[in-house]
């Protein structure tokens, strides 16, 4: 395959209220930022994810086209999933070698409905939507399957937010505490907040990776994988489309310095470490991963912006960002960066 | 434009207003299976599953990708779902073609449907995110103006939006699959119908349908069957509120047109393509577009529609599948478009086939007329 790289990420300062600002404000600052750190003003491909549900309006991409100031008209894509998979359209995209570069963008504004009856739309409309069974529940379910002890999930909690707190792009929240139950056996805190915000990154290909970025995170594997929707079609303790995914990314060919993973519940570490395979010397989240902020169809695309920024920055040299969509974990992508 | 791409199988259902035997899995699945059977394969045939549907708000599920992920049989394999407005039919042929340009995958099928009978598209279009409030309803309510202007512009008669309706009816009567099946369809009858949107009357207009379409593509070395050759893909997007657009002739989809073009060595669209299938929801849309798709020059293009170029007989066919004004499960009508065209250079398409049909444009929009997605194939090899 083509030569690809992450060269420029960039995020907001995610919120866990309304801030009164719209999708397209959300935006601007992050697509300045990554044009500035790229130094590319123009893109052979744009591609972006967000969802119409969380705006509660069709079309709520469209207005992110004035933000993205798409003019002379450019090559543009959208995807209705997290803009992981929008990375990955533009990343297919720059393997035809007739383009060098994409610009990737996702938002969401989770503080404008409710989240968890949202999602709850999102299950088969016919046999498991009119059971009214909530984002929140649904989860709980696996969470029992998984089997996790309490203290292995706190430990993942007061992880999460302590590195949280040490990154300025994650919200500010207080080690866990409390016993009471979201839905037994999660509690509160074991579920991830409710965040506004926004992420975008760069690709580039071959010699303008290198030409624009000093340590360009190469990605060496990239790859998704969607399991049955159905809950009691799938055995819940385990995720068989990240493992294969992350077989069909390359994650065992080398070791890991960093993976940040698509945690929307603390549970889901558990599961995701097992089917990645990802040995204790691998430190997961250490931007405090969805646990600390989760701006929902951004949230992927952030874990490959964090893994990738460990590799611009220098301080590892393959590392791993992994997103998540559907209920209980059903879709799984995974990329792998190496310096 | 990277490496060779075919079609090699299309699946259609029966267009209608309601489709009340089938869940949206079943409709979905429909048009997979007849697309898979066209390319004589079966579901582990299959690498990669791209799915598009215009907003989710239409059938009130959120991502669908996720729950049909079963009935498309996608479990284990990579799944996308593509969202681009009206145009997102065109743009989801190109996401699954890009799978195999790119080399990623030898056989993507790619499907996009809409269940309109679930809710009330109209209504649906109508919701608008805060302090965006607008004043129009549904898409007809925003297209009128720019219909109106168009009038203005090249002086186009009246009676030319009603020739596009008889037209596209006509045709359709010879395709199994449209949804509007109008025998004795006459200019009259379509002026004696109310105005919805002046001057779009309501047979100017295309129907809510239920339905789904499904493509198999193919790389090179994977291809069964008869082969349509992906010979050039685009897509463009333009800001819906930037200041000094032409929203009549859209610069996007000019720009589109000669991306398309230039790939697929297309020098003048009306002597090298020999069918197009075009995203005409409303009549007019066809001499506007005649003009944006370089078919015509600037104001001439209505001058086209009523001398019969377009017509099944004449010498540029437009839409003899009966086009969207005869079908239009919304998400599913841009893929349509590109099945359709395909089928052409198959020489698949039955009594509505253009004899002779070597080249062939599909093409789809959507948004404010700001998104633009359009391919050309061919039976040749390219």
């Amino acid at each position: 395959m083509r030569e690809i790289a992450v060269v420029a990420f960039a995020q907001t300062r995610h919120s866990a209220v309304d801030e009164g600002l719209g999708e397209p404000e959300l935006i601007l600052p992050v697509l300045d930022e990554v044009r500035e750190r790229s130094g590319l003003r123009k893109f052979g491909f744009t591609c972006s994810g967000s969802c119409d549900y969380l705006a509660g309006a069709p079309f709520s991409f469209v207005s992110a086209l004035d933000a993205l100031g798409a003019w002379p008209p450019i090559s543009e894509s959208h995807v209705e999933m997290d803009a992981a998979w929008a990375l990955y359209e533009a990343w297919v995209r720059l393997q035809h070698g007739d383009v060098d570069s994409a610009l990737i963008y996702g938002f969401g504004k989770s503080s404008q409905g409710d989240l968890r009856e949202i999602m709850t739309l999102q299950l088969d409309p016919y046999y498991l939507a009119p059971l009214g069974l909530d984002q929140v529940s649904y989860a709980a379910l696996q969470a029992s399957a998984c089997g996790a002890d309490r203290a292995e999930l706190d430990e993942v909690v007061r992880r999460s937010r302590a590195a949280g707190r040490d990154n300025p792009y994650a919200l500010d929240l207080p080690d866990p505490s409390g016993d009471g139950y979201e839905v037994e056996p999660l509690r509160p805190y074991d579920v991830a907040p409710i965040t506004d915000g926004a992420a975008a990154v760069v690709l580039a290909a071959g010699d303008l990776a290198r030409e624009v970025c000093e340590r360009p995170a190469w990605i060496t594997g990239i790859a998704h994988r969607i399991d049955p929707h159905y809950l009691g079609m799938r055995d819940l303790a385990r995720s068989a489309s990240a493992a294969e995914a992350a077989r069909a990314a390359g994650v065992g060919k080398g070791s890991l310095d960093v993976a940040e993973l698509h945690v929307q519940f603390s549970h889901e570490e558990r599961i995701l470490r097992q089917a990645l395979e990802l040995p204790d010397s691998t430190v997961v989240n250490p931007s405090g991963g969805p646990l600390a902020a989760n701006p929902v169809m951004a949230t992927g695309l952030i874990r490959i912006g964090e893994a990738a920024s460990r590799i611009m920055d220098g301080t590892a040299s393959r590392t791993l960002g992994h997103a998540a969509s559907g209920p209980c974990l059903q879709h799984n992508l995974v990329t792998v960066m190496e310096g | 434009m990277g490496n060779r791409c075919a079609v090699i199988g299309v699946g259609q259902t029966h267009y209608t207003t309601k489709r009340r035997d089938v869940s949206i899995a079943g409709l979905v699945r429909e048009a997979a299976v007849r697309a898979l059977e066209d390319a004589g394969l079966t579901w582990k045939d299959i690498d990669a599953v791209v799915i598009g549907k215009a907003p989710d708000l239409f059938e009130g599920v959120m991502m669908p990708e996720a729950y049909l992920a079963d009935a498309l049989g996608a479990a284990g394999k990579p799944m996308m779902r593509v969202h681009t407005a009206g145009s997102v039919g065109g743009s989801t042929a190109l996401v699954g073609a890009s799978l195999i340009q790119g080399g990623v995958h030898d056989r993507v099928l790619v499907v996009a449907f809409e269940k309109q009978s679930e809710s009330n598209a109209t209504w649906a279009l109508s919701t608008h995110l805060p302090f965006s409030a607008s004043l129009v309803v549904g898409a007809g309510g925003y297209f009128a103006p720019h219909i109106r202007e168009y009038m203005r512009r090249s002086g186009a008669p009246d009676h030319i939006g009603t020739l596009v309706a008889v037209k596209d009816r006509l045709n359709a009567l010879k395709n199994p699959y449209a949804h509007l099946k109008i025998p004795q369809i006459s200019r009259e009858m379509v002026e004696a119908t109310p105005m919805l949107w002046e001057p779009i009357r309501y047979l100017e207009t295309c129907p809510s349908s239920d339905g789904a379409c499904a493509m198999v593509l193919s790389s090179e070395k994977a291809v069964t069957g008869t082969p349509a050759w992906v010979l050039g893909t685009a897509m463009r997007s333009e800001p819906i509120f930037r200041a000094g657009r032409d929203t009549v002739n859209p610069q996007g989809g000019k720009d589109c047109a000669a991306d398309v073009y230039r790939q697929a060595g297309i020098a003048d669209p009306r002597r090298d393509i020999d069918v197009a299938e075009v995203y005409v929801p409303f009549s007019w849309y066809e001499p506007m577009w005649l003009e944006n798709l370089g078919f015509a020059a600037e104001g001439e293009g209505w001058k086209l529609t009523e001398s019969g170029a377009t017509a099944l007989d004449g010498d540029i066919p437009w839409n003899a599948s009966g086009g969207v004004l005869s079908s239009n499960p919304i998400g599913a009508s841009g893929l349509i478009r590109f099945a359709e065209a395909a089928l052409q250079v198959r020489g698949m398409a039955g009594e509505r086939q253009v004899d002779g049909a070597r080249r062939a444009l599909g093409h789809a929009y959507g948004g404010g007329a700001q998104f633009f997605a359009m391919w050309m194939v061919g039976r040749d090899k390219p």
